[in-house]
């Protein structure tokens, strides 16, 4: 028996044990991200934007530089809060390399002939006389940097938390920020406040439905940390109902951020609204987050709950797959139609997670960085076609788009292939890895069903390039804006590592399958 | 060792990528050099065809395997049998006189550049090599899959009124079926993971592979329903008329010509090898739909109007006659098969050559009823399509006529009743290529074309190596034959069929 008493008993204080070299590049990250709000607090505004990016760029590098040196680290620490393993450093650098791209984008100034892409003032209610001052005096902000820096921050900690509360506060960090980045485009403010909004309400939403299956869950353990709930499932097979709804819950509030059918609802809406920069690096970094906690839940804690967890799966990847492909279909304007896409992508993705072997795990992560790199491109793209009012998303101002501008048109056929998986592309070799997993794992009906949301899929993207290429170009066709060293960076990047991983993989692939197994 | 079929390959991607950097204002210059770089091409094709060992017991010639992607055991691998190298000259041969006979097509039209039309015939040409060559399942299909892209901008870059339509068609029909070999590719890959302990794409091992029977069948289908999507066998046809009807005269040659022989020879390398249990188990099946499609294509081509529509259907018939050959497992009806597909490629090159020199005297228009009395204001390009008609409907003395005659001769050996029903398919060829002649050269001259000119230098240029080659191998077949033949036979061993023996009854029942 429990008693209050047994709580009063004193015990001596010991000092966690911290592995501060396995976590140094979090470490650096969030440090960083202080930094960049004593900047922003301290500094004048004119000389912010330079301490800024020099900031963030050298975090980034330097935290992707130790994330280098200390492959093979296979450690918990933090007193069981925090793993650092194969998977969790491959994704670490996955993000932070996706997050480098992100923040080119971010930084790019010579698209909007206002200046950013950003609100002048984010505080500013659209279309108030403040905005147009604001607007008029040319400012520009520097906000986004320190809530990007938490971004990368969370999503680095959401990879690597081996302990549901810890997983928790990681999802927070990484979310809001994203939030508040989602509301700052300097055009059409209305779409991306209310993006903001439906991205905070519904995510707040969804994190509430995790920490109540957290409470539950710890109600079945006794304990938060991913391992011993594993342990205690084996030592207590017969009475996993609380476990069974605790991860369930869990995995509802997971599944919300990966973008999966039924919880997708936010994601056209907050990739159309926030501007095209942030929705890039979004799109790219939260998925992998995301996957990877995921997959350390599901196989770290749950793993013994696999009978329990693959059918409700294998119904949530089958919707995933059916529902993001046919309704990208009907869209027309692109950064919805690539939202929808992401959903789709986020269900082939889930066929590897479902294989729930090595393979299955390697080939998830390599989709993860192929589709990672390819959707940072097609977001960059993306923020070159423009015309007076903005960007130009709808897909009519982007007839004949590829014979006025031969290269851009290329590269975002490129990108749209890759996304479509045609062989070649990195995006090929991805839904080959997570095919054979699911194979090899028994999944054979899985595997049919992805590959006719294949077809599904190819043809939105096949659209794309019949509007750039097959169309004549007209008045309303936009125009292509050369923009600077920073996106051209960006999209030079994402378009040569679609190829290099189609054509070449075999490095990645050795590099996720030497990651090896989530450390138990 | 001289890598000849990577340098084969190489020479065209190499020159379609020097093409299309040209400048634009050089549009001439774009053609002279595809033209050259596809005239290299071929003479590299000849000097490595006359190495080319017909007795060699090697199942491939001209090896090579270096490892690509070795996590999951695949290779380049290219080596080329008899049939593949046949096939690999067809596609060298027709390049070059679709580049001249397609000199003026890009001209006329506003849309797209020219120098991107022939980069891209040149990449295609690359690219067909390759998918003739590889000997590993999965570099097979990454070109089966590629190969796809330069036909989708061939189409929707510079093909007719339809061609959006038909060039999306034409990329979503093949990519279900390269899903769906995807999926069975996928899983060969596990089988043999499973049975080796080792995943493997290499085309030796695969074959001889133990499969339990269900596994196999599935597998089968897959790859089975991309290469009838890719001939096409009836009822997976219906893109191509678009297809061919929405293309360029050069396009359509290369899609037709050559491009969908990549399915009939998919079917003799990989299904059948592979899978030779299920190949029998469904070969009732198969031959079901060929013969289906042979008369559903004939029929649909008696009532054409337009001729490019016609000669789409009327492939789909003679692709019947192709399937049917390979899955009656006789030595002579599959040798048969591969002789129709080079002696189809070249009807179809001279037919829809022929037809689009008509229509650009036409106005673009490909309705035979447009046309009537040719013959007498261009007696020279009446006489090639003459020719081109009689190719098609395989006349004896033309290579079409080995081909047909050896299916079914092979047919017969094995199936008696399907191959009488299949000759009746003759018929109806005869019946649709001489009605489309009678209709659109013979009778008085229609006013509209009044004043048409006859075919110039150029033209007669391009079509003349079409019509040599179709009497010099139709007189004399050996060239083919010997090197098709120990290649079919390998097939027939590792299969494992034998040809029925002739039985002369005792009785004299005429059974």
């Amino acid at each position: 028996m429990i008693t209050l008493a047994a709580a009063t008993v004193d015990v001596p204080f010991t000092l966690p044990i911290v592995d501060y070299n396995a976590i140094a590049p979090l470490l650096i990250l969030l440090g960083a991200g202080v930094v960049s709000v004593l900047v922003e607090a301290l500094l004048p505004r004119g000389s912010r934007r330079f301490i800024q990016l020099f900031v963030v760029f050298g975090a980034l590098i330097a935290a992707l530089a130790w994330v280098f040196t200390i492959t093979g680290v296979r450690v918990v620490t933090a007193e069981g809060a925090i793993a650092i393993d194969g998977p969790a450093l491959l994704m670490q650098g996955a993000i932070v390399v996706l997050a480098l791209l992100g923040a080119l984008m971010m930084a790019e100034r010579s698209l909007d002939p206002s200046g950013d892409v950003f609100a002048a003032r984010a505080s500013a209610l659209p279309g108030s006389e403040d905005e147009k001052q604001f607007t008029a005096r040319g400012y520009l902000q520097t906000e986004v940097w320190p809530l990007f820096l938490f971004a990368v921050s969370g999503m680095v900690l959401f990879v690597s938390a081996n302990d549901l509360l810890l997983m928790f506060v990681a999802l927070e960090v990484m979310s809001l920020p994203l939030y508040l980045l989602a509301g700052m485009a300097r055009r059409r403010r209305l779409l991306s406040q209310e993006a903001a909004l439906k991205y905070f309400l519904l995510g707040a939403f969804s994190s509430a439905f995790f920490i109540y299956g957290v409470a539950l869950v710890y109600g079945y353990a006794a304990s938060t940390q991913l391992p011993v709930i594993a342990s205690v499932l084996t030592a207590k097979p017969g009475q996993t109902s609380l476990a069974l709804i605790g991860m369930a819950l869990i995995l509802v509030g997971l599944l919300f951020k990966v973008a999966a059918v039924p919880f997708h609802q936010w994601t056209p809406d907050v990739y159309q609204g926030a501007p095209t920069a942030v929705t890039g690096f979004m799109a790219a970094t939260v998925k992998i987050a995301a996957f990877g906690a995921l997959m350390r839940v599901l196989y770290v804690a749950f793993g013994g709950m696999r009978w329990d967890w693959v059918p409700m799966m294998w119904i949530i990847a089958i919707l995933t797959m059916l529902v993001g492909s046919i309704i990208a279909i009907s869209q027309s304007d692109i950064k919805r139609m690539l939202a929808y896409s992401s959903i789709a992508q986020a269900g082939f993705i889930l066929v590897g997670v479902i294989a729930a072997s090595p393979a299955g795990l390697a080939g998830s992560m390599f989709y993860l960085i192929a589709y990672g790199f390819t959707t940072i491109g097609a977001f960059a793209v993306i923020s070159l076609v423009r015309d007076e009012s903005g960007e130009a998303t709808n897909l009519s101002k982007w007839a004949g788009l590829g014979r006025r501008s031969p290269l851009v048109g290329s590269v975002f056929a490129l990108f749209m292939l890759g996304l479509a998986g045609i062989p070649l592309t990195s995006g090929f070799i991805g839904k080959f890895s997570v095919f054979a997993a699911a194979l090899a794992s028994g999944d054979a009906w899985l595997v049919i069903v992805a590959v006719g949301a294949s077809l599904i899929a190819a043809f939105f993207y096949v659209r794309v390039i019949v509007v750039m290429f097959f169309t004549e170009p007209g008045p309303l066709t936009a125009s292509v804006v050369v923009p600077s060293a920073f996106t051209t960076i960006a999209l030079a990047a994402g378009a040569t590592v679609t190829l290099v991983l189609g054509i070449l993989p075999q490095p990645v692939l050795e590099l996720v399958s030497n990651a090896g197994l989530f450390i138990r | 060792m001289t890598p000849w079929l990577t340098i084969l390959a190489l020479v065209p991607l190499m020159g379609s990528v020097l093409v299309a950097l040209l400048p634009k204002s050089r549009p001439t210059l774009a053609k002279q050099l595809a033209l050259a770089i596809s005239l290299v091409t071929l003479a590299l094709t000849v000097v490595m065809a006359l190495q080319f060992n017909g007795a060699s017991s090697e199942p491939f010639q001209f090896v090579e395997s270096y490892p690509w992607i070795p996590a999951f055991g695949i290779s380049y691998s290219v080596g080329v049998d008899g049939i593949g190298l046949v096939l690999i000259a067809l596609a060298a041969i027709l390049v070059p006189i679709v580049v001249i006979a397609g000199w003026r097509d890009v001209d006329a039209t506003s849309d797209g550049s020219v120098k991107g039309y022939f980069a891209l015939i040149l990449a295609l040409e690359s690219l067909m090599i390759w998918v003739f060559a590889a000997t590993d399942v999965f570099m097979f299909y990454v070109f089966f899959e590629v190969m796809l892209l330069p036909v989708y901008f061939m189409i929707g870059r510079y093909g007719g009124p339809q061609r959006s339509y038909a060039a999306v068609k034409f990329l979503l029909y093949s990519l279900l079926g390269g899903l769906f070999m995807l999926a069975s590719m996928v899983g060969l890959y596990v089988v043999s993971a499973q049975v080796t302990g080792q995943g493997t794409f290499d085309y030796l091992s695969l074959i001889g592979l133990e499969m339990d029977p269900t596994t196999e069948r599935i597998l089968f289908l897959g790859f089975f329903l991309a290469f009838a999507i890719k001939a096409p066998l009836w009822p997976f046809h219906t893109w191509l008329p678009d297809a061919a009807s929405a293309s360029k005269p050069g396009t359509a040659v290369l899609l037709i010509g050559v491009l969908d022989k990549v399915g009939t020879f998919g079917m003799i390398r990989y299904c059948l090898p592979i899978f030779p249990a299920a190949s029998e188990f469904y070969a009732p099946v198969v031959i079901g739909m060929a013969l289906v499609g042979i008369f559903y294509g004939a029929y649909v081509a008696l009532n054409q109007n337009d001729m490019k529509r016609l000669f789409a259907y009327s492939s789909m018939s003679h692709f019947g006659f192709i399937a049917l050959g390979i899955f009656v497992f006789t030595t002579i009806g599959q040798s048969g098969s591969v002789v129709y597909m080079i002696a189809h490629g070249l009807s179809t090159a001279a037919l829809f050559l022929t037809a689009g020199f008509l229509m650009q005297r036409a106005n673009g228009s490909s309705l035979i009823s447009d046309f009537g009395g040719v013959n007498k204001a261009a007696p020279v390009l009446a006489g090639f399509f003459m020719f081109a008609a009689l190719s098609s409907l395989a006349l004896p003395g033309l290579v079409s006529f080995v081909g047909e005659f050896m299916v079914l001769l092979g047919t017969f050996q094995r199936y008696l009743f399907v191959g009488g029903i299949a000759t009746l398919g003759i018929v109806i060829t005869a019946a649709y290529v001489l009605r489309l002649y009678q209709k659109s050269m013979t009778g008085p001259l229609v006013p509209k074309l009044f004043g048409m000119k006859d075919l110039g230098g150029r033209e007669v240029i391009a079509l003349m190596p079409i019509v040599v080659l179709t009497l010099v191998l139709g007189l004399f077949p050996a060239p083919i034959l010997n090197v098709v033949n120990p290649a079919v036979d390998r097939v027939m061993k590792t299969i494992g069929a034998t040809d029925p023996s002739p039985t002369i009854s005792s009785e004299g029942s005429g059974k």
